[in-house]
């Protein structure tokens, strides 16, 4: 169904965190940029459609002075809004947020970092962009900041903070079907499994939560007004958002999933996890008549290498992209 | 990330020092009354009161440099001296051990098991002086009590960060097919899936009313086995996994491959050298840490023995001559001496740091600054 593609170096190898591959698809320019999180820095290339140019660039994480000891990354993301696109880095001191092409950076978030530090962790992770305006990012006490981002500039605004989570923010994630119609459009997920699905707008709404029976959510989608959780036993879980009825439950890996992604014009699902394997899938849901289906398509294995970021490069699932620990590349795949 | 990371790195990687040194004083006969010596002045070393305070505090993790530091002296802390070939080996084969066990740890939690499997070796150890031990294992267990599996997840993310890039390939590893020879470890896709998780393969439908409609099986491209049972947490115990026990024996050598490491680890290697190894923030904490290593005079000559790490003293020589410049680790000898004059010799080693590495202006007085904090003491 897929084969193995010519794959893209990177700068450096790619760090063991969840979801750790972003990937912008620029059409008019025909190019593609991806970008792999190392330790402290972005590693972002650009990489033309006709497979000749292959641009680099690095991103480093802001440090509040030299002194301290070098800020780690959590995560970074492509934010897709009507009027702009924004690369969103986050990291233990803050949030950083760049032009797409990682020209210039725009806004900066400080985080309250302890003077000493304390045995809960403090950091920033998890990042969505949400109709109409607004990016959303995790924090590991569980709030959720909600910045107001206007059409260009970088007066961007700290609009709200959701204290809902009591855990960590693992990932988050907006409707991605492009349909207006679905009530809900915000998903977060925490180190306990913990889900909450929202409502954006001035004031967001916390419409259901549905609880994480002890298993930690690392990767999670909303698609069609269905939640699509990959959790650290390997399960995937597909839940009704506003309902929180179980549609259907997939022991899909044998280890931590690190990354779920879906295609959104044709229903197609990747997952991806510690256990060296890319798992595609196909979801049918209609959400009128409350179907889902959801079957098992390929396979692929990438071996020896613990994979921490699978995403889909465009919106049918014609190709996707992988990312491993102590990886130096971007290994593609695209339909035969 | 983690601030909860450096008592477990600290604690694995001290075990599979004290395997490997166990290893070395039988291969080359040390007499049983020195080895013993050794070891229980190492163990006692690594789990005094006063150092153990300053490891369980929240921090960040250390640099390789940093660690490396602290290492140097334990190894020393006794009447046993080794080159610095043999402890750069040393070094190398604690480390790429622990990266082993960490990244094949089936949940992040069963790094505590590998860690009790270290200390319960450790325990072995000392068994003729047990108290030693007692402090930690209640520490241990009070450090990681509320630790919920998505901080344990980060943990080992930190871990991983801290062996980033590193591929030496090691013999032994080699020899059992664990490690390929371009340096990475096997992962296999087969065997017991990890407790709490099921065997992939299934997908179930369910109806809006909680019942299973439909079930259907997928091929999942490997040969997984069901769980085994959950591994001891308690003080005493079998811990199931075999990550963390000791794997060296007499007749197994313990080699480290110099060369031939895979071209990239050169580039990569001094990437992850370049962030700001040792910022003053770091060097104040490990100055803390180092003041709590007790500090032995050195022994009369005739007490003294030196431990080799390779197969003769040529072989020694010659591998401290050829170890390639990305993979030194830049650490002065520390001759162990009395307090004051350690600490002294510390700030200067500190100042001796600031020459290597990308290090900016701002930080050129840390010297100053720490001797200064010294006196303050």
């Amino acid at each position: 169904m897929y084969h193995k593609e010519k794959s893209i170096q990177i700068k450096n190898s790619a760090s063991a965190l969840y979801n750790n591959l972003s990937v912008l698809r620029i059409a008019p320019r025909r190019l593609t940029h991806f970008t792999v999180v190392h330790a402290n820095m972005v590693n972002m290339v650009s990489a033309s459609w006709d497979g000749l140019n292959y641009t680099h660039r690095q991103l480093q994480s802001k440090e509040p002075n030299v002194a301290t000891s070098t800020s780690l990354i959590m995560q970074a993301a492509f934010c897709v809004l009507p009027s702009r696109d924004l690369l969103v880095v986050t990291s233990q001191k803050g949030i950083q947020m760049y032009e797409s092409d990682g020209s210039i950076m725009v806004y900066w978030h400080a985080l309250d970092t302890p003077e000493t530090p304390t045995a809960q962790a403090v950091f920033a992770r998890g990042i969505a962009a949400v109709y109409e305006n607004y990016i959303c990012v995790g924090v590991s006490s569980g709030a959720i900041l909600v910045f107001d981002v206007p059409s260009k500039g970088s007066n961007i605004t700290l609009s709200e903070v959701l204290e809902e989570h009591k855990e960590s923010i693992t990932d988050m994630a907006s409707e991605c079907s492009g349909s207006q119609e679905c009530i809900a459009n915000l998903v977060t997920a925490d180190d306990g499994g913990n889900l909450c699905v929202w409502k954006s707008g001035e004031e967001f709404q916390l419409l259901n939560k549905i609880p994480g029976f002890d298993m930690s959510c690392s990767s999670v989608k909303l698609w069609k007004g269905t939640v699509v959780a990959g959790y650290g036993t390997g399960q995937i879980r597909l839940y009704e958002a506003v309902t929180g009825i179980l549609h259907a439950e997939i022991n899909a890996h044998a280890r931590w999933i690190y990354s779920v992604d879906i295609a959104p014009f044709s229903g197609l699902l990747l997952s991806a996890a510690e256990d060296s394997l890319v798992r595609v899938w196909h979801m049918t849901i209609t959400p009128e008549t409350n179907s889902v289906e959801v079957v098992h398509l390929h396979n692929e294995c990438v071996t020896d290498t613990q994979i921490c970021g699978a995403k889909f490069c465009d919106g049918d699932g014609y190709a996707f992209a992988v990312t491993g620990y102590d990886l130096s590349e971007i290994i593609r795949y695209i339909q035969s | 990330m983690s601030s909860r990371t450096l008592p477990l790195l600290f604690i694995n990687l001290g075990g599979e020092m004290l395997y490997i040194l166990d290893q070395r004083l039988r291969a080359q006969n040390i007499p049983a009354d020195k080895a013993k010596k050794v070891m229980n002045d190492i163990i006692t070393t690594m789990f005094n009161k006063k150092f153990l305070e300053e490891l369980f505090k929240p921090q960040e993790l250390y640099s390789k440099k940093a660690l490396r530091t602290v290492f140097d002296r334990l190894a020393h802390a006794s009447i046993m001296r080794l080159n610095q070939a043999s402890m750069d080996k040393l070094y190398d084969l604690m480390t790429m051990a622990f990266k082993y066990q960490v990244l094949l740890c089936p949940r992040p939690k069963d790094i505590l098991l590998v860690s009790f499997n270290h200390m319960d070796a450790i325990k072995d150890f000392v068994k003729d002086t047990p108290s030693i031990l007692s402090q930690v294992d209640e520490t241990y267990r009070q450090f990681f009590f509320n630790t919920n599996i998505g901080e344990f997840q980060l943990i080992r993310q930190t871990l991983l960060i801290f062996f980033q890039d590193m591929h030496i390939r090691v013999s032994i590893f080699l020899k059992d097919k664990v490690q390929n020879s371009n340096g990475r470890f096997v992962l296999p896709t087969s065997g017991p899936v990890p407790h709490g998780t099921q065997v992939p393969g299934l997908i179930r439908i369910f109806s809006c009313t909680g019942e299973e409609i439909t079930r259907l099986k997928f091929n999942n491209g490997g040969n997984y086995t069901t769980a085994l049972r959950e591994g001891s947490f308690d003080i005493f115990g079998d811990r199931v996994t075999k990550l963390g026990t000791n794997m060296y024996s007499v007749s197994r050598p313990v080699e480290t491959h110099m060369s031939g490491t895979s071209k990239n680890s050169a580039q990569h290697t001094k990437v992850s050298a370049a962030p700001n190894p040792l910022a003053k923030e770091e060097l104040n904490l490990l100055a803390r840490l180092m003041g709590g290593l007790e500090v032995q005079k050195p022994g009369n000559t005739d007490t003294d023995f030196r431990i080799n790490l390779f197969a003769t003293d040529e072989e020694e020589e010659e591998a401290l001559i050829s170890r390639p410049d990305e993979l030194s680790y830049g650490v002065i000898n520390i001759q162990a001496t009395k307090d004051q004059q350690a600490n002294a010799e510390l700030a200067k080693i500190m100042g001796e740091f600031t020459e290597s590495g990308d290090q900016s202006p701002s930080v050129s007085n840390k010297g100053d600054d720490l001797l200064a904090m010294m006196d303050g003491l």
